[in-house]
């Protein structure tokens, strides 16, 4: 905290709470008011339009009834909810001033929403921001009735999630989803605008709900809950996730995103064996996941290609698989000697020789194999048995375009993948992952072969990839060389790392966010990557260890007690060690 | 029959010779200290034994047949060790660490891992259960599902013992196992020691607090700069005059109080 906090805190003093609930009313009121002067946003932005823009200013602002009941940490949820709120405010009034045409189209209740934002944010800035004495997760009384709704916790957990993910994938940027409004109206459109801003807004409220939750343990209660009964969330997971092309009512392009979020978060996963687990930083991971689709790409039937074989899926992705297992292993035999920042280095080198090579195989400056910068395209639609991917259906009364049978088929790969994931790191093999991780000498030293388990993990993570980009070319339609830059690779790590090093979720979570954020950015246009980049640094300043980090690696964060062994360190340890 | 025949190893690092033609038989049951200043060389001497080095001279033979170059081909063969700066997994539980030990011994495989058939549950459940008795044999039955960097000092050189014992050696190398311990953690290790010992399993050890060498050992060896000055029992070493000039220091001072 810094100086000229702690001297504003003392100025306002015990009237930081007065002033952030006055300032909470005042946003309560403005919210339920008009806050636009003409149609161009949707019911002129009261409460029945747009979802995040009004509707989280108003709960943001109900969070400060928490300050009327003294809860644990209810001061630094409100501080959360404060400047949130105030954000997606102030964020919602310039949307609407810009695209409108000036101040004179904001209407009343957006100025008084706004003023009232400001007093609650400089209230709720003035109270203490001290994280209170961690305690163990609340758990329900122990009535009959706990079981059962433990239960519709952890499934109305995953109810929600989907609903979130749902929403936020409804709110189209109107450059990629609606192309017709950018046609007719020409270069900037007031509904992408409006679309954008909402889209900020939603993605603003949501991270100052996780805040507050997080804040008042809620986080932590649920997470302790949804772990006694596994079973029962990974079933609601599995029924979400399969449930999802039925809320898009025919919505191609969003489950054609769902998709290849899917096959973004299996790379991610096995990326997570590699970095997460045993601690090698592999860089150049995307070009694994290339080969995998160049090796589905040649061999899928498409004229395109210069092998003109057709051979089927269910044998492709195998194929696949163990082609880039075995670059893998190849990779990997030489170089796993290095350690740490020497195996990122060659990594990094073998991604951009994949791509360079897959450029080059044209039949001009090299063999012909990939048809250089083309790349191979016009990829068949799968089929499997007399099932052609390609189909629409109508089920139940809904819509399922094509792009539905390829979310599925994902949806398996990913399932896959991730028990994979899980069972190996509860394995003995697992462990010994960690171990080297930990300390490779001692490892070594406790009778695991390290060189043998990281070239495992390696070629493991290979093929996996593999597995992952067979899926991919299929969605994709092609594979060309400029889909495994490096950016690609920073990417998948990015999301290992945002998501929570060594778990599921936190890979699920990260690759969902890198693949979703830059999409609905668009509008930013060349500012995308800034904003990206400037998001990453805040994620990784306030949350080192990932948004769902493991248990081990929250520890090794936030630990107080870990100077203890240092400090019984005994003088005189400065013998020579290997 | 001796456990460990160590000849004439030598180790180089360049210019300086670290360990000089230094041989060390230990025969099975027995515990053994090795002794000197700082620097003697008996911390690299334990690198040649457990492969972490590479001796430039010399043969080591376990139970008779030569000990392979790499350190876990060693511990799989039967010779464990600990470390002078204590080495744990720190982030993994007490229990993951020991079990983390365990590897030579089991065999479960990828696929095995991914499939989980009967075997695979019999041999986790196993590990789990030898993992257990070990952290009770060490005194640490109720924290093996804290952290081990959480652990407070004394029990990480507990833990640190445990996990080399899960991997079954036939000889245990312990490097400092009282370093920064007070009077009551050092009479938990002697004991912790002896009961090693009454497992079957020979223990060399280097130590720098006499008492707890002089009490404990069958054998004690002596190096001083990188040789072998004298090997015998705690009453020849202790009155020998070469050893209280090179290291113990004259009668009158407090030879007990080292560290």
């Amino acid at each position: 905290m810094t100086a000229a906090g702690s001297s504003y805190r003392r100025a306002v003093g015990s009237q930081a709470r007065v002033v952030a609930l006055a300032g909470a009313v005042l946003l309560v009121v403005g919210s339920v008011l008009p806050w636009a002067r003409f149609s161009g946003f949707p019911g002129k932005m009261t409460l029945a339009g747009p979802g995040g823009a009004r509707i989280g200013p108003l709960l943001l602002a109900l969070v400060a009834a928490l300050l009327l009941r003294q809860v644990p940490g209810s001061a630094r949820a409100v501080r959360a909810a404060s400047t949130f709120a105030f954000l997606i405010t102030g964020l919602t009034v310039f949307f609407i001033g810009y695209s409108g045409g000036g101040a004179d189209y904001v209407n009343a209740g957006a100025w008084v929403a706004l003023a009232g934002a400001l007093v609650y944010l400089l209230g709720g800035l003035g109270l203490d921001p001290s994280r209170p004495a961690s305690s163990p997760p609340r758990s329900l009384p122990d009535a009959p009735w706990a079981l059962p709704a433990e239960w519709l916790l952890t499934a109305g957990s995953t109810a929600v999630a989907l609903y979130v993910f749902v929403h936020g994938l409804g709110i189209q940027s109107a450059n990629v989803g609606r192309p017709n409004d950018v046609v007719i109206r020409g270069a900037i459109s007031i509904n992408a605008l409006t679309n954008d801003g909402e889209f900020l807004a939603f993605l603003l409220l949501l991270i100052g709900l996780a805040l507050v939750a997080t804040r008042l343990g809620l986080l932590a209660d649920l997470s302790a809950i949804t772990k006694k009964h596994p079973t029962v969330f990974l079933a609601a997971g599995m029924i979400a996730a399969t449930a999802f092309p039925f809320t898009q009512n025919g919505n191609g392009y969003a489950l054609r995103i769902a998709a290849s979020i899917g096959v973004f978060a299996a790379a991610a996963v096995g990326l997570n064996i590699v970095v997460g687990l045993a601690g090698l930083l592999d860089l150049g991971y995307i070009a694994f996941f290339g080969v995998g689709a160049y090796v589905a790409a040649l061999v899928s039937g498409s004229v395109t290609s210069t092998i003109h074989t057709h051979i089927p899926f269910v044998f492709v992705i195998f194929l696949g698989a163990a082609v880039a297992g075995l670059f893998g292993i190849l990779l990997g035999a030489p170089t796993l000697r290095l350690r740490g920042d020497y195996l990122a280095i060659v990594t990094l080198g073998f991604g951009e020789i994949f791509r360079i090579t897959a450029n080059n195989l044209d039949g001009n400056s090299g063999p012909s194999l990939t048809n250089g910068p083309n790349g191979v395209s016009n990829i068949p639609d799968l089929t499997i048995g007399s099932f052609s991917f390609g189909d629409n259906h109508h089920f139940l009364g809904v819509d399922l375009p094509f792009q539905a049978n390829y979310y599925w088929l994902e949806i398996v790969v990913l399932v896959v993948v991730m028990t994979a994931f899980l069972r190996l790191s509860e394995s003995r093999i697992g462990r010994a992952w960690v171990a080297i991780r930990e300390d490779e000498l001692a490892a070594a030293a406790t009778g695991i072969n390290t060189t043998r388990l990281k070239l495992l993990a390696f070629a493991l993570g290979a093929t996996l990839a593999g597995a992952a980009g067979t899926v991919d070319a299929h969605v994709v339609k092609v594979a060309t060389p400029d889909s495994f830059t490096f950016l690609e690779s920073a990417l998948l790590l990015a999301a290992v790392i945002l998501g929570g090093m060594g778990t599921v979720p936190g890979a699920l979570v990260g690759a969902t966010i890198l693949y979703l954020i830059p999409e609905k950015l668009r509008f930013l246009q060349d500012l995308r990557l800034l904003v990206f980049g400037v998001v990453l640094v805040l994620i990784m300043r306030f949350r080192p260890e990932g948004l769902i980090p493991s248990s081990r690696r929250k520890r090794e964060f936030h630990d107080d007690s870990g100077g203890a062994d240092a400090l019984s360190m005994p003088p005189g340890h400065g013998e020579h060690m290997a | 029959m001796s456990v460990l025949e160590a000849t004439s190893v030598t180790k180089r690092f360049g210019g300086l010779t670290a360990v000089k033609d230094v041989s060390l038989v230990v025969n099975e049951g027995e515990v053994v200290g090795l002794i000197g200043p700082n620097g003697a060389g008996k911390t690299t001497f334990f690198n040649c034994l457990t492969g972490m080095e590479t001796p430039t001279a010399g043969s080591v033979l376990y139970k008779g047949s030569q000990l392979p170059g790499r350190p876990d081909l060693i511990t799989k063969a039967g010779v464990a060790r600990t470390f002078q700066n204590i080495r744990l997994f720190n982030n993994m539980t007490a229990l993951e660490n020991v079990m983390v030990g365990r590897h030579t011994r089991t065999k479960a495989g990828v696929l095995a891992a991914v499939g989980r058939g009967p075997r695979y549950h019999r041999e986790e459940r196993e590990s789990e259960e030898k993992a257990r008795e070990l952290l009770t044999f060490v005194g640490l039955g109720r924290v093996g599902d804290e952290l081990a960097k959480s652990l407070p000092y004394g029990d990480q050189r507990r833990l640190e013992i445990a996990r080399a014992l899960a991997t079954e050696p036939g000889l245990l190398l312990l490097d400092e196992p009282t370093a920064g311990m007070n009077p009551n953690e050092t009479a938990a290790a002697r004991d912790l020691v002896r009961a090693v010992q009454g497992k079957g399993i020979a223990v060399v050890l280097i130590e720098h607090d006499m008492r707890f060498v002089f009490g404990l050992c069958d054998r004690v060896a002596v190096l001083v700069q990188g040789e072998k000055l004298l090997e015998g029992s705690p009453a020849e070493v202790q009155s020998d005059e070469r050893v209280i000039a090179a290291y113990l220091g004259k009668p009158t001072e407090d030879t007990a109080g080292e560290s």
